[in-house]
């Protein structure tokens, strides 16, 4: 633990005993500085950059605290471990349910029913898988199948330590599976197929992009929408962004950590910081950051770039983030099966 | 008694974690095929890149003792680097020199010889970081060596090769051996560097650390654990053997 953890803890911990002694958390705690950790997966670094400036604006102007807000990213499951192992995170906002489920199984750090805390499975915004090629699409990739063309390279990080690669894995198997004739063996074959065409397996999303767009490897990059619309802001006119036939949706998830805002003394304003997040203002901040919002009104203002397209659901396609995850991602599941081949 | 909180303790609890799972999920997590083929590449990779730079840093070694010229401790400095480089970047920048559109990647690939993503690469990350260990064992021995007993050979009419095999290799070959056995050991333990490079293709270019990583991954403390005292396991009795060939040697140096 650094020195400045131990500060921050000595601080929490003088915080949490004054508002033992005094009632009524915002009237004691007025004037004095606040301090919020969100620990969230790797690409969510510039939406949250944003979304805690404004949260703690108006945190100020309503109680008058002072709120520092740290975030930390990383690959979804790692940042999920770090949790379980003491990250002493106040909310968690991570890519994909599943990861949720293991703090809560694990480290009983927050109630097992904790999806239904808040609105829309609590998922503020929602995203898809799509395919970013460059510029022309010179090897003309228009949908899923196109993947398996000899040829073709395919760059997607590896799903066993990736949440983003868990999404690009289900929505191909899902659209493989729903080809006419499409049967679990098909598909698992198609994947086989798929994976065969990827030649560098990255650990996070990140470095896919990276591989991608800077090391100039592959054809296709298989991406979250709103790291596809990055790459197009940050490399300019060198990518196009290819919607498939079928995607899959994803709700990257958010949730309050019971046990550490309980020693923090800090359940009011992260219960706070996670309803922000759907506000209007949260909302507008989270389409401006490519993320498809809940909010009708800012979904109307940046719908355009949001194709609609067919998505399939985890619970509805694969019958839950658990069942998925045995069945394809553990040892001995799908995943190692296609590489044995 | 530091050794002891340092060195024994995080020893101890990875070789008491495993057994939660009991001997049937250690054997079954040690024949798992990928956990074999990783151990495979990374003890195998790490030592023709040790063997490797024993040459290279004997060859370095030598010329940065034995002659004078410009630049000289510049080089000198720049063989420290790899110690002083966060691995990550190393591996970031050996990956945008041998990638496929690098500067020496791309030369490569036109001769058909695929530098990176693959064991290839992994071979010349651990060549980088192992090198300095080999030369910065070697150069305190080199330096100290007496001239003197080089001329008497040479006076003697021994020829170069000749100096070279029966004068300077028997003074140095202790300090190549622990050289070499120092580079080995961070070879096999070495991850931030490779993993940029290797491509991490299941069953070809995964190395055993990245295994225990995606392990952990997937919240298998247990499983992790057991590859991570397997790794400890085999690089101790590799260890040992080098010690034992060490004490050989400086036995018959007295002699």
């Amino acid at each position: 633990m650094s020195i400045d953890e131990i500060l921050n803890r000595r601080r929490l911990i003088a915080t949490a005993a004054a508002v033992a002694v005094v009632p009524g958390w915002a009237s004691a705690e007025s004037g004095k500085s606040l301090t919020l950790l969100n620990v969230s997966y790797d690409p969510t670094r510039e939406l949250y950059k944003d979304v805690n400036a404004a949260f703690a604006a108006y945190w100020k102007s309503r109680t008058g605290q002072t709120l520092t807000l740290n975030q930390s990213h990383g690959g979804s499951g790692k940042q999920a471990r770090a949790v379980i192992d003491g990250l002493e995170a106040d909310v968690v906002t991570l890519a994909l349910a599943y990861d949720i489920d293991e703090i809560a199984t694990r480290a009983k750090l927050l109630p097992a029913n904790w999806q239904s805390r808040l609105r829309n499975n609590s998922a503020p915004y929602t995203s898809t898988i799509v395919f970013l090629v460059r510029k022309g699409n010179p090897k003309g990739i228009r949908d899923w199948g196109d993947l398996v063309k000899p040829g073709v390279q395919v760059i997607t990080p590896n799903p066993k330590t990736s949440g983003g690669a868990r999404w690009n894995y289900l929505a191909a198997y899902a659209w493989a599976l729903k080809q006419p004739g499409g049967t679990p063996a098909k598909a698992e074959a198609y994947l086989s197929a798929l994976f065969k065409n990827v030649p560098v397996l990255d650990t996070g999303a990140r470095g896919s992009t990276t591989t991608f767009a800077e090391r100039g490897l592959g054809d296709v990059l298989l991406a979250w929408e709103n790291e596809a619309y990055l790459s197009l802001e940050e490399f300019g006119p060198k990518f196009d962004i290819v919607y498939p036939s079928l995607s899959i949706l994803a709700e990257p998830t958010a949730a309050l950590v019971d046990k550490n805002v309980q020693r923090h003394g800090t359940r009011v304003v992260a219960t706070g910081y996670l309803n922000f997040l759907y506000s209007p203002l949260a909302q507008d901040l989270i389409g401006k950051h490519h993320f498809r919002p809940r909010d009708p009104k800012a979904l109307a203002k940046y719908g355009a770039k949001f194709r609609k397209l067919p998505m399939v659901t985890i619970d509805g396609e694969f019958g839950g983030w658990r069942k998925a995850q045995a069945a394809h991602f553990a040892d001995g599941g799908v995943f190692d099966r296609i590489y044995r081949r | 008694m530091w050794l002891g909180l340092v060195v024994v303790l995080p020893l101890t609890a990875l070789v008491l974690r495993p057994w939660e799972v009991g001997l049937s999920g250690i054997w079954s997590t040690l024949t798992e095929d990928r956990v074999l083929a990783a151990l495979r590449l990374s003890f195998g990779v790490s030592l023709l890149a040790a063997l490797t730079n024993i040459p290279l840093g004997l060859m370095t070694a030598w010329t940065l003792t034995r002659y004078e010229f410009p630049g000289r401790r510049v080089i000198d400095a720049l063989v420290d680097l790899p110690f002083a480089l966060p691995t990550a970047v190393a591996g970031i920048a050996l990956t945008a020199i041998y990638g496929p559109t690098g500067v020496l990647g791309e030369p490569l690939a036109k001769l058909g010889i695929k530098a990176a993503y693959n064991p290839i690469g992994i071979y010349i990350a651990l060549l980088f970081i192992g090198l300095p260990f080999v030369v910065r064992t070697v150069q305190p021995v080199l330096q100290d060596l007496d001239r003197e007993v080089e001329e008497a050979a040479q006076t003697l009419g021994a020829t170069n090769l000749q100096r070279f095999r029966l004068v300077v290799l028997p003074a140095v070959l202790p300090a190549l051996v622990s050289g070499f056995s120092l580079a080995f050991a961070r070879a096999v333990g070495e991850y931030g560097s490779v993993i940029f490079i290797a491509g991490n293709m299941p069953l070809k270019s995964e190395i055993a650390p990245l295994l225990i990583v995606i392990k952990l991954e997937q919240y298998d403390y247990a499983g992790a654990a057991t590859v991570g005292l397997a790794m400890l396991l085999i690089s101790f009795g590799a260890l040992l053997a080098v010690n034992g060939l060490q004490l050989v040697l400086a036995r018959r140096g007295r002699a």
